[in-house]
């Protein structure tokens, strides 16, 4: 009949207005700032840079010794917008695992132009990048105030853990599997050396 | 003649004037819309309200509406090329004095025959309606008529067009 | 003792401007009352229009499963204010290539045709600012009045997009304004008279605890059924506010207008939705008169502004309610639909007028408008039948 949806549009409509004021389900407002909602576990943002805590080195400040990045530039290559600058440093330092690694000099991300695609991290091959979930990035300063350098971006493990427990879980528990496979085949190796070289001893004492 | 009658007739007058010298033929229809209000305004002071009423109604809600989408519609829009005033612009001057001296004869010599009212004739909308449906009943279905094939007309022209376009 | 107390209370504006108007001497009196009943009039409505933004906001944002403002003032009661402040300290714009004039005189045009309308309103007993024979008459003038500062904003603008947008909304107003004149004759053709106050006092009569209101009849129900159509298209209100909607034409013929002008006309619109609310009520639901003979106690202008405000509040449910509708289907639908309707409810009406009291013209009008409004929608429902499409790829 004509004039039909009108009438059940308006009661839902009236349904919905009176329901505002009963239930929560029909009222979805927060009241930001005072109250903020959790994001998703997987909610992401901007980029941000992972370093391993724990990591001396006399000369260096903790989070530059541990910065898992070791200035591979694949993610800058492959970034869409091209925000991300790197300047590689001419000497390596040891990494997590005791290998000798480059690392970045300059690692400047410009959150002005990032779009929050997430390729970066989906290509870096150290799991050094990783998506931060923090928005509330305004800043009066036009001229440089979204340009973060490597020292604004590098936040450690543990802060890691907190905002994306589950994969930085499972990061960690990969690293841990590297580490201890690297430590049996150092003692391997040693072992195989040491082996060679009492061979070569005896060999020679013989 | 009170000052507020020579206000109306000088708003009539002026926008009637302005309607035909101006060059923006929108221009020139809202300055007849103001001759209209003037006109309806007259009216009223009359004591004619449904006839002031009626006038701004038809006239201003109506007739003004259509002659600004008339222009809009076409060509007038465009601002004229040269001037607005023809080459015969002085004859044209003596002959509408010609007939406005000629009309105004005409009703200042009838004044004198009218009959002397002393009250002016309250015809309200009653009487108003019995006359229309009484005594001028058959102008009304003329005008009908004539209205109804009016728009008729501008239906089948307007088809027409969208024929056409196919 | 009681009945006096009531009817000096339901008098008690007109009491206060006589008691106010008798400071002054003898010759200044009668000018003096009308001029206090026009500051009046010119200082609610305005009033009433920053209390219905605030409402619209609150309330649309309900039906919406939000809050609306609430930041400013106690649950967001001041944000009238703040949107006043806002709109007279903005930077008045107008365009170069604008016509200067006609782009002052636009909206001054429309506030001015739109506060007339209110003259006519009869808001309480004996409570007319001015009763005149021809008031609906009066009325509509000033509403024809309107649809002229539509078209001046649009074209002055000289925005072809502004244009297309005064152009749209005169042409829906045009046609919908035929449908409202014509829901309306059907009232005076029953009272015999175009006077608001004859109307109001032939539908303040009681048989029993019910009211005469014209809504209670078949063919005034479906007049205000009509008549609600009409006036939500001449306010050009949802689902009828293509002309103005923001995602159409950015806003349509009050593109190029800012800071205040923009206000006047966002006055004009909320005014002429009252004063179009106030007819409606006036002409259908008994105006001042009370729903039940025993509730005649409350004052008559209480009666009238919350059928005022309950109309708004439909209207204000409508927007919420109802998707915007494209120029060529409201065209459609006010030609095709409400207008012959409009003109078989006035046929209707004739019949009534002309069967006699009884139960028996009861019947027949609402059998003849069931029956006229069922064949319409039928025949205004059948869809057009689509054959499969055919798609072709390119080889």
């Amino acid at each position: 009949m004509l004039g039909e949806g009108i009438l059940k549009g308006m009661a839902e409509t009236a349904r919905n207005f009176f329901g505002s004021f009963v239930s929560k389900e029909r009222l979805t407002t927060v009241q930001y700032p005072e109250v903020r909602e959790t994001l998703a576990e997987n909610a992401r943002v901007f980029p941000f840079l992972v370093y391993d805590e724990g990591m001396k080195d006399g000369e260096r400040p903790e989070w530059q010794a541990g910065l898992r990045c070791t200035s591979c530039q694949i993610c800058e290559k492959e970034c869409p917008p091209k925000c991300i600058f790197i300047e590689k440093s001419k000497d390596k330092k040891p990494d997590a695992f005791g290998k000798m690694q480059f690392y970045p000099v300059r690692f400047d991300i410009d959150i002005s132009v990032c779009m929050s695609c997430q390729i970066c991290v989906e290509v870096c091959p150290f799991d050094s990048i990783k998506m931060d979930k923090q928005f509330e990035l305004a800043t009066d300063d036009r001229f440089g105030g979204l340009l973060y350098d490597v020292e604004a971006l590098a936040r450690s493990n543990s802060y890691y853990n907190d905002i994306h427990p589950t994969e930085a879980a499972a990061i960690d528990k990969q690293r841990a599997e590297t580490k201890v496979m690297l430590a049996a085949k150092a003692k391997a190796a040693s072992e195989a050396a040491a082996a060679k070289a009492a061979a070569a001893a005896a060999g020679e004492g013989a | 003649m009170s000052p507020v009658f020579y206000l109306v007739a000088a708003l009539t007058l002026g926008g009637a004037l302005t309607a035909v010298v101006l060059k923006n033929t929108v221009h020139c229809a809202l300055a007849l819309t103001a001759a209209f209000a003037g006109l309806a305004l007259l009216f009223l002071g009359l004591d004619a309200q449904f006839a002031g009423f009626a006038q701004i109604l038809v006239y201003i809600g109506a007739v003004a509406i259509l002659v600004v989408f008339a222009i809009l519609l076409t060509r007038g829009s465009e601002t004229p090329q040269g001037s607005v005033y023809s080459r015969y612009s002085i004859s044209g001057l003596v002959a509408a004095a010609a007939v406005f001296a000629v009309l105004g004869w005409a009703v200042l010599q009838s004044a004198h025959m009218l009959p002397n009212e002393q009250a002016v004739p309250m015809a309200d909308v009653h009487d108003i309606g019995v006359a229309l449906m009484g005594r001028y009943v058959l102008p009304l279905e003329i005008l009908a008529v004539l209205l109804t094939a009016a728009t008729i007309g501008a239906v089948i022209v307007a088809l027409h067009e969208k024929e056409d376009a196919k | 003792m009681f009945d006096t107390l009531a009817r000096n209370f339901d008098q008690i504006f007109i009491l206060l401007r006589d008691w106010l108007v008798s400071f002054l001497p003898a010759g200044m009196r009668p000018v003096a009352g009308i001029v206090l009943s026009v500051a009046t009039i010119v200082a609610l409505f305005p009033g009433l229009f920053a209390l219905t933004t605030i409402f619209e906001r609150k309330g649309l944002g309900r039906i919406q499963n939000r809050i609306g403002p609430n930041r400013v003032g106690p649950f967001g009661l001041l944000q009238p204010v703040a949107d006043g402040i806002k709109s007279l300290t903005k930077e008045d714009i107008v365009p170069v290539s604008a016509n200067a004039a006609i782009h002052f005189l636009a909206p001054l045009v429309l506030v001015v045709a739109v506060f007339m309308g209110f003259a006519v309103l009869p808001m309480g007993r004996n409570m007319v600012l001015v009763d005149m024979d021809c008031a609906l008459l009066f009325y509509f003038a000033m509403g024809a009045s309107t649809e002229l500062a539509v078209f001046m904003a649009g074209w002055s603008s000289r925005n072809k997009y502004s244009l297309l947008g005064a152009m749209r909304a005169v042409a829906q107003m045009i046609s919908y304004e035929v449908v409202l004149l014509l829901s309306s004759v059907a009232v005076v053709m029953i009272t015999g008279s175009l006077s608001l106050t004859k109307i109001v006092a032939a539908q303040d009569q009681y048989t029993g605890i019910f009211p005469h209101w014209y809504i209670f009849t078949p063919w005034g129900l479906a007049g205000f059924v009509m008549y609600a159509i009409a006036a939500t298209a001449e306010t050009n209100r949802s689902p009828f506010d293509l002309p103005e909607g923001e995602s159409e034409l950015v806003a349509g013929y009050h593109t190029e207008y800012s800071g205040f002008k923009f206000a006047l006309f966002f006055l004009g619109e909320y005014l002429a939705m009252f004063s179009i609310s106030g007819l409606g009520s006036t002409l259908f639901l008994g105006g001042w008169s009370a729903p039940f003979s025993f509730l005649q106690w409350v004052p008559s202008w209480i009666w009238f502004f919350s059928k005022l405000m309950l109309s708004i509040f439909v209207f204000i449910w409508m927007r919420g309610t109802l998707p915007r509708l494209r120029q060529d289907q409201l065209m459609n639908f006010a030609w095709k639909f409400v207008l012959p309707f409009t003109i078989f409810n006035l046929m209707v009406t004739a019949l009534w007028r002309f069967m006699g009291e009884g139960w028996l013209r009861w019947v027949v009008c609402s059998a003849l408008l069931a029956a006229a409004y069922g064949i319409m929608a039928r025949v205004s429902m059948r869809r057009e039948h689509f054959e499969p499409r055919s798609y072709r790829y390119a080889e």
